[in-house]
């Protein structure tokens, strides 16, 4: 459950002031399946990454399955990014020198997780996401659908309840992107929180529930 | 994260980026190599002359007419008053005093051998029997000179002189001629190479009594005094100094030096250069903590994304602080190790070339070496590492 209560995000860019949220109010309950939507710069990723914990909003409170998370310390936020949240982004975002298995075991590290525990757990996902055969490959050795696989398999290895996708689709060609939606729509259907910001209609359409933003406030909200 | 994975991680890491580690691990290894190797030689050249003087003899004080020029020569010179000179009557006081086990008196000249049909220019000591046992030296054959009986017209010879004169190795009891007097071949001494400069092979020692006779004088050169112990060197010093003074008519005109006294001097000089060369060396792994920094920086700028990506799965900045941190340690410690085991290669062929200089690196520099590695690498990566746990993900993750 995701409660957003008059959040306000104002970036200064020398004299001029940048409301790139303001004063939002959202609810996003679990399960949801929600997309975003609206022209450039309307803030659209501001409000992904606020709801993310990556960004902090300069006024408003943010509750997330009923803890006030903006109260929170920067350690005890980045434990419930990891604990909590997955993070998709249009340019992937893989770490170059470490191999798929690697880079989907990232999350499991920083959560301490024990090494033979670890690997049981990166075998598992790799199946799932049929990224087996291209386990000890470089990013720079997969395609763009492979590579989108493999950031989506490191966002959900914890098993967050919320998965986070600022175009997603944005840097793929049309049958890999629809691939992609489909693998995203899967983890929505097991439970997961989906939010997908995209300019991509079609894609759009097809959440639950859309959203659409404009000059830092959401203009519409529809089922 | 805990430890073992951030060390793992960052391992990994310092691997993928070959050049920019290799090039840190290498001016480390450069700087840790140059203190092995400078203290190795400082240490070496001290240890060096340190045995050298020892090997002059035990509790040794040396006695030469004249002040030091340090007080009252000019003085003495305006008064018109000429240092008294040494005599073997001042070494007969000096060797009843209670402090002094014994005394070599000694004189040094230049005069002509000829035996078998050759003839050389050779360096002669006179001096006594006490000689032998005070410098340390040693006979290969023969005897050498005879106690109390002085008179006797005896002459060991330095083992080169022996062999030159008498390549047959029949040398004992044979007449050489020294000069316008004739001597008997009583030893011959144990070859020892050169000390301090001067080769012992190719002495000839006589008597004492004989030396001045053949050197025209009545005077001195040095008394070599053996004092009782090590703590008799001092109580020696100022009794000898005392007696002489009485017997001079109240004038200072000796100069009395310790073996112990020279040592300490040198010892001093050496240890200094020795930390000297250290502390330059050292600058030179400060410089390479700089140059770390450096690459540290432009790494944390070329990670700017990848920081951005590790902040937005979870990891608090103190995980991207220990991981740049750990990088560094990985690097310092392969320099410190690498430059370690260079130095000590680069002392041992010190040690190969030159093997009377005892080229051994002191175990405090190459332990410091290695630490002042590690500590720069340390401290130089505290800067980055805080830049890039400081970094905000967003912009950190649009490569801003
Ligand atoms: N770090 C920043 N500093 C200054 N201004 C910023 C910053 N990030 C975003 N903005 C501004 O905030 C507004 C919203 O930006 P945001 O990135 O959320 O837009 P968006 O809807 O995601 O646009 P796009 O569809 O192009 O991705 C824009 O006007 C943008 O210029
Ligand atoms: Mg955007």
């Amino acid at each position: 459950m995701i409660r957003l209560t008059e959040i306000s995000r104002v970036f200064h860019m020398g004299d001029q002031e940048v409301r790139a949220l303001n004063d939002i109010n959202l609810e996003i309950a679990s399960g949801e399946y929600v997309s975003i939507m609206g022209p450039s710069g309307s803030g659209k990723s501001t409000l992904l990454n606020v709801v993310g914990l990556l960004d902090r909003p300069n006024s408003g409170s943010y509750e997330l399955d009923g803890t006030n998370v903006t109260a929170l310390s920067e350690t005890e936020q980045a434990r419930v990014r990891r604990e909590k949240i997955g993070f998709v982004f249009q340019s992937f975002h893989l770490i170059p020198r470490l191999t798929a298995a690697e880079n989907i075991e990232l999350p499991l590290i920083l959560e301490g997780v024990a090494p033979a525990d670890r690997k049981t757990r990166v075998e598992a996902t790799l199946d799932a996401f049929e990224l087996r055969d291209r386990a000890h490959h470089r990013p720079a050795e997969l395609s763009g659908g492979q590579r989108q696989r493999v950031a989506i398999a490191r966002a959900t290895i914890l098993k967050p309840t919320a998965l986070l996708a600022d175009e997603p689709t944005g840097n793929l060609d049309h049958r890999t992107g629809a691939e992609v939606v489909a693998l995203l729509e899967a983890l929505h259907h097991a439970g997961t929180t989906l939010i997908v910001v995209t300019h991509d209609r079609e894609l759009g359409a097809r959440a639950h529930r859309h959203i659409s933003m404009r000059d830092g406030e959401i203009v519409g909200d529809e089922k | 994260m805990n430890l073992r994975d951030t060390l793992s991680l960052s391992f990994m890491t310092v691997v993928s980026y070959r050049t920019r580690s290799l090039l840190i691990v290498l001016a480390m290894a450069l700087g840790v190599a140059a203190v092995v190797v400078l203290t190795a030689l400082g240490d070496g050249a001290r240890n060096y002359v340190v045995g050298q003087f020892s090997s002059l003899g035990t509790n040794l004080i040396i006695v030469l007419p004249g002040r030091s020029e340090t007080s009252g020569g000019i003085v003495s010179a305006a008064l018109g008053q000429t240092p008294r000179d040494l005599t073997l009557e001042d070494a007969r006081f000096v060797s009843q005093l209670p402090q002094v086990k014994r005394l070599a008196p000694l004189n040094v000249g230049v005069a002509e051998l000829n035996a078998g049909g050759k003839l050389r220019e050779v360096t002669v000591l006179g001096s006594t029997a006490e000689l032998l046992p005070i410098r340390h030296m040693k006979l290969s054959k023969g005897s050498f000179l005879a106690h109390g009986s002085e008179r006797s017209a005896q002459i060991v010879l330095g083992s080169e002189l022996a062999h030159e004169f008498f390549p047959d190795g029949n040398v004992i009891g044979q007449r050489i001629r020294l000069g316008d007097s004739r001597f008997m071949v009583s030893g011959v001494l144990a070859s020892q190479g050169e000390s301090m400069g001067f080769n012992n092979d190719e002495i000839a020692i006589i008597p004492i009594d004989y030396a001045q006779e053949l050197f025209n004088t009545s005077t001195l050169f040095r008394i070599l005094v053996e004092a009782r112990s090590r703590n008799a060197i001092e109580p020696a010093k100022a009794a000898i100094q005392h007696t002489l003074k009485l017997r001079h008519d109240g004038e200072d005109d000796v100069t009395v030096i310790t073996q112990d006294a020279i040592l300490a001097t040198f010892d001093r000089i050496l240890r200094a250069l020795t930390l000297g060369v250290a502390g330059i060396a050292a600058i030179s792994l400060a410089v390479a903590g700089i140059l770390v920094m450096n690459v540290m920086l432009v790494a944390v700028a070329q990670r700017t994304a990848e920081i951005g990506l590790l902040k937005a799965i979870g990891a608090p900045s103190a995980d991207i602080r220990h991981l740049f941190f750990a990088e560094a340690v990985w690097l310092s410690l392969a320099g410190g190790a690498i430059g370690f085991g260079l130095g000590h290669l680069g002392a041992l062929l010190i040690r190969l070339a030159y093997p009377q200089l005892p080229a051994w690196p002191p175990v405090w520099a190459s332990v410091a070496g290695v630490a002042i590695a590690l500590i720069t690498g340390i401290l130089a990566s505290l800067l980055p590492a805080a830049r890039a746990a400081r970094m905000d993900p967003v912009n950190a993750l649009s490569g801003k």
